[in-house]
């Protein structure tokens, strides 16, 4: 009672501590959010579609050079013969032109609809499988939104498709006409890139006949999700497949973290200096309060409260601030991650679904138990001193008014 | 007097007969350092105050009244000598039973009121009975009670920026009643109110007396010090005179 009633005498003091606090507290949780949420994004990216294990040309990461792997058919069928997969995506990525289009080319990638792990459809019809071109005149794909907006393409548009320009003779090796029958959301693919989908064996026969049987990569699915299984079907793969690598998202995300501990450190200094902004906030209001409150504070102990009553009311105005402004500043730090994220989303060449600020119970536990700490800390040592304040010479000085 | 027997606060002090010494003072020495030099403001004081007294400690400014009177209320305890409040030597008292000791039997008035400005009359009036653990439905009828005996009945919800000063006064004396205490002291308790109000609180002081209070009170004021029972003056941290008036108390 006597806490609040205090923070209650200065309200426009303890309204700007509190605002004060907010934001410290805002910023400790974005940074909080930062540290750890790339590396669950980027978890959570690999893991959309279930896949666990990633198959690349041998001494490549997935799509980091456009060499692919001949053989993919075997590849595939001996994966897919191992009881302890679940499921095989083959991919192949490639550039195909576009005639007529107000862009010349998109990146293409060439699936297989029903294990596909590359995009969600958000509009329209799937592509169309390989097996089912007798009963559709035209093959359908897939299309980004990029693509439909730059292109000047809308869903049910009829387009062709090419490889192999002649730039001179301004004629293709080989061409297709083709249903631009959904709109989809890429999951790995930047959202500025104009990107879209076809049946893996289309795109085949479009590149040729030296792509006949090869793929960029391969998608994996263990049968078992926990991380031995995984493990051993990714050391199986690496036995068994000399010219692939085969890495699992756990590998995946170590290596992406290193790369990363830049923002980590970043984002740990950042976080201190707020904590540390906070603690100062709190500790010089309330150790001004008990300056101001000496007089206050020594006819309470006169009149028979005991120290640790005078320290437990301390105390309390500063928990009290701490809450007031954490409560303010979780609101203020998701709204900014939110603002902060869609920033650094726009930077090119990242994957569109990638998020750099993610709100997680476990980083949300964090930042509260930070700051209640710190929060907690900070009024002990004003709360001590007013506990110990001499009754005789703060009645003699007369301190208040 | 007010009926304490709510909170069962019977202290040896308070069911003690009239004319032992509630206080009793020997050879009480109280310095403290000013600076680099150290100020000897009590200098040896022998007192002896009896129950049911109302005494007045008065002296020109800066002569150990307000010391004295700390000493007497064990917020402040001697550098030698003796202090004994019902027999307690106060030195010998921990922190927290010389702060037990002050919220059961002594009651205390400030020169400046002193009340929590965040708090009603009724709530400053209850902080000691909570600090004594009494229940809230117990301690708002008490502080009623005590409002009421101090003539602020009608104003238990103000707050004391809402009182005048006189009114003020009268909470802190109801807040310093509240436990019921043997002993009250008060510090220039007219100090801050203007002549007609000062001389109704020395007819409630008047009042507190003759309802069997011990009651000691410093003043500066000389024609104040008149409404006690006895005068002791200070000069220099030593008793000069100590007198005692025919008058009846707070007449």
């Amino acid at each position: 009672m006597m806490a609040w009633a205090t923070l209650r005498r200065h309200p426009a003091r303890t309204t700007l501590a509190v605002l004060g606090i907010a934001v410290a507290a805002a910023l400790l949780l974005d940074m909080v959010m930062l540290a750890t949420g790339m590396s669950e994004s980027f978890r959570s990216l690999l893991l959309t579609r279930g896949y666990q294990l990633r198959v690349s040309p041998k001494g490549t990461l997935p799509f980091d050079s456009e060499a692919t792997i001949d053989g993919a058919g075997a590849i595939v069928r001996a994966l897919r013969a191992n009881p302890d997969i679940k499921a095989v995506s083959p991919t192949l990525g490639a550039t195909l032109t576009i005639d007529g289009s107000r862009i010349p080319s998109a990146f293409t990638l060439g699936l297989e609809r029903d294990v596909q792990g590359d995009y969600t459809l958000e509009a329209g019809s799937d592509i169309t499988r390989a097996d089912s071109g007798t009963t559709v005149p035209l093959p359908r794909i897939v299309a980004s939104q990029t693509f439909l907006t730059r292109a000047g393409y809308v869903v049910g548009d009829t387009i062709t498709i090419s490889s192999g320009l002649n730039a001179q003779l301004r004629t293709a090796a080989r061409s297709s006409r083709v249903v631009i029958s959904g709109m989809g959301r890429f999951i790995y693919v930047p959202g500025e890139t104009p990107v879209m989908a076809l049946d893996l064996a289309l795109l085949r026969q479009l590149l040729g006949p030296s792509y006949r049987d090869r793929m960029s990569l391969a998608m994996a699915e263990s049968r078992r999700g926990d991380s031995a299984s995984v493990e051993a079907v990714r050391s199986w793969i690496a036995t068994t497949q000399p010219r692939v690598t085969a890495i699992s998202t756990e590998t995946a995300i170590r290596q992406v973290e290193e790369r990363l501990s830049y923002f980590r450190q970043l984002a740990f200094v950042l976080g201190a200096i707020s904590l540390g902004i906070g603690f100062l906030l709190v500790a010089t209001l309330v150790t001004l309060s008990v300056n101001e409150r000496r007089g206050e504070i020594a006819v309470l102990r006169a009149i028979g409260t005991q120290r640790l009553g005078v320290l437990h009311q301390v105390f309390l105005e500063g928990l009290l601030l701490t809450s007031a402004g954490i409560v303010g500043g979780l609101a203020l730090g998701l709204v900014t991650a939110q603002w902060l994220n869609g920033i650094l989303r726009d930077f090119p060449g990242l994957p569109s679904a990638f998020d750099f600020f993610v709100w997680s119970p476990n980083a949300g536990w964090r930042a509260l138990a930070l700051l209640l700490t710190s929060g907690t800390l900070a009024g002990l040592l004003p709360a001590w001193r007013a506990a110990s304040i001499p009754i005789a010479r703060a009645l003699r000085e007369k301190a208040i008014g | 007097m007010v009926d304490v027997s709510e909170h069962g606060a019977g202290t040896a002090l308070e069911t003690g007969t009239a004319g032992e010494p509630v206080i009793a003072c020997e050879q009480v020495v109280r310095s403290y350092p000013m600076g680099s030099a150290m100020v000897q403001a009590v200098r040896g004081i022998d007192l002896r105050i009896a129950r049911g007294e109302f005494a007045a400690i008065t002296g020109p400014s800066g002569c150990g009244k307000s010391t004295l009177l700390h000493l007497l209320g064990a917020v402040d305890v001697p550098t030698s000598g003796r202090v004994l409040v019902n027999g307690r030597d106060t030195a010998s008292l921990s922190d927290r039973e010389a702060t037990d000791f002050r919220l059961r039997h002594i009651g205390f008035v400030f020169q400046r009121f002193y009340l929590m400005p965040t708090l009603s009359a009724s709530e400053n009036v209850e902080l000691p009975l909570a600090e004594a653990g009494m229940d809230k439905r117990a301690r708002k009828a008490r502080a009623r009670e005590l409002l009421g005996y101090v003539g602020l009945g009608d104003r238990l919800e103000h707050r004391p920026t809402q009182l005048s000063g006189g009114e003020q006064q009268r909470v802190a004396i109801a807040r310093a009643l509240s436990n019921e205490p043997a002993l009250l002291l008060a510090d220039e308790p007219t100090g801050e109110l203007d002549a007609e109000t000062g001389v109704r609180l020395l007819e409630l002081f008047g009042r507190l007396h003759r309802d069997g209070r011990t009651l000691v009170f410093v003043t500066h004021d000389a024609v104040v010090a008149q409404a006690a029972q006895r005068v002791i003056r200070l000069h220099d941290g030593r008793v000069s005179s100590d007198s005692r008036s025919t008058i009846a108390s707070g007449a």
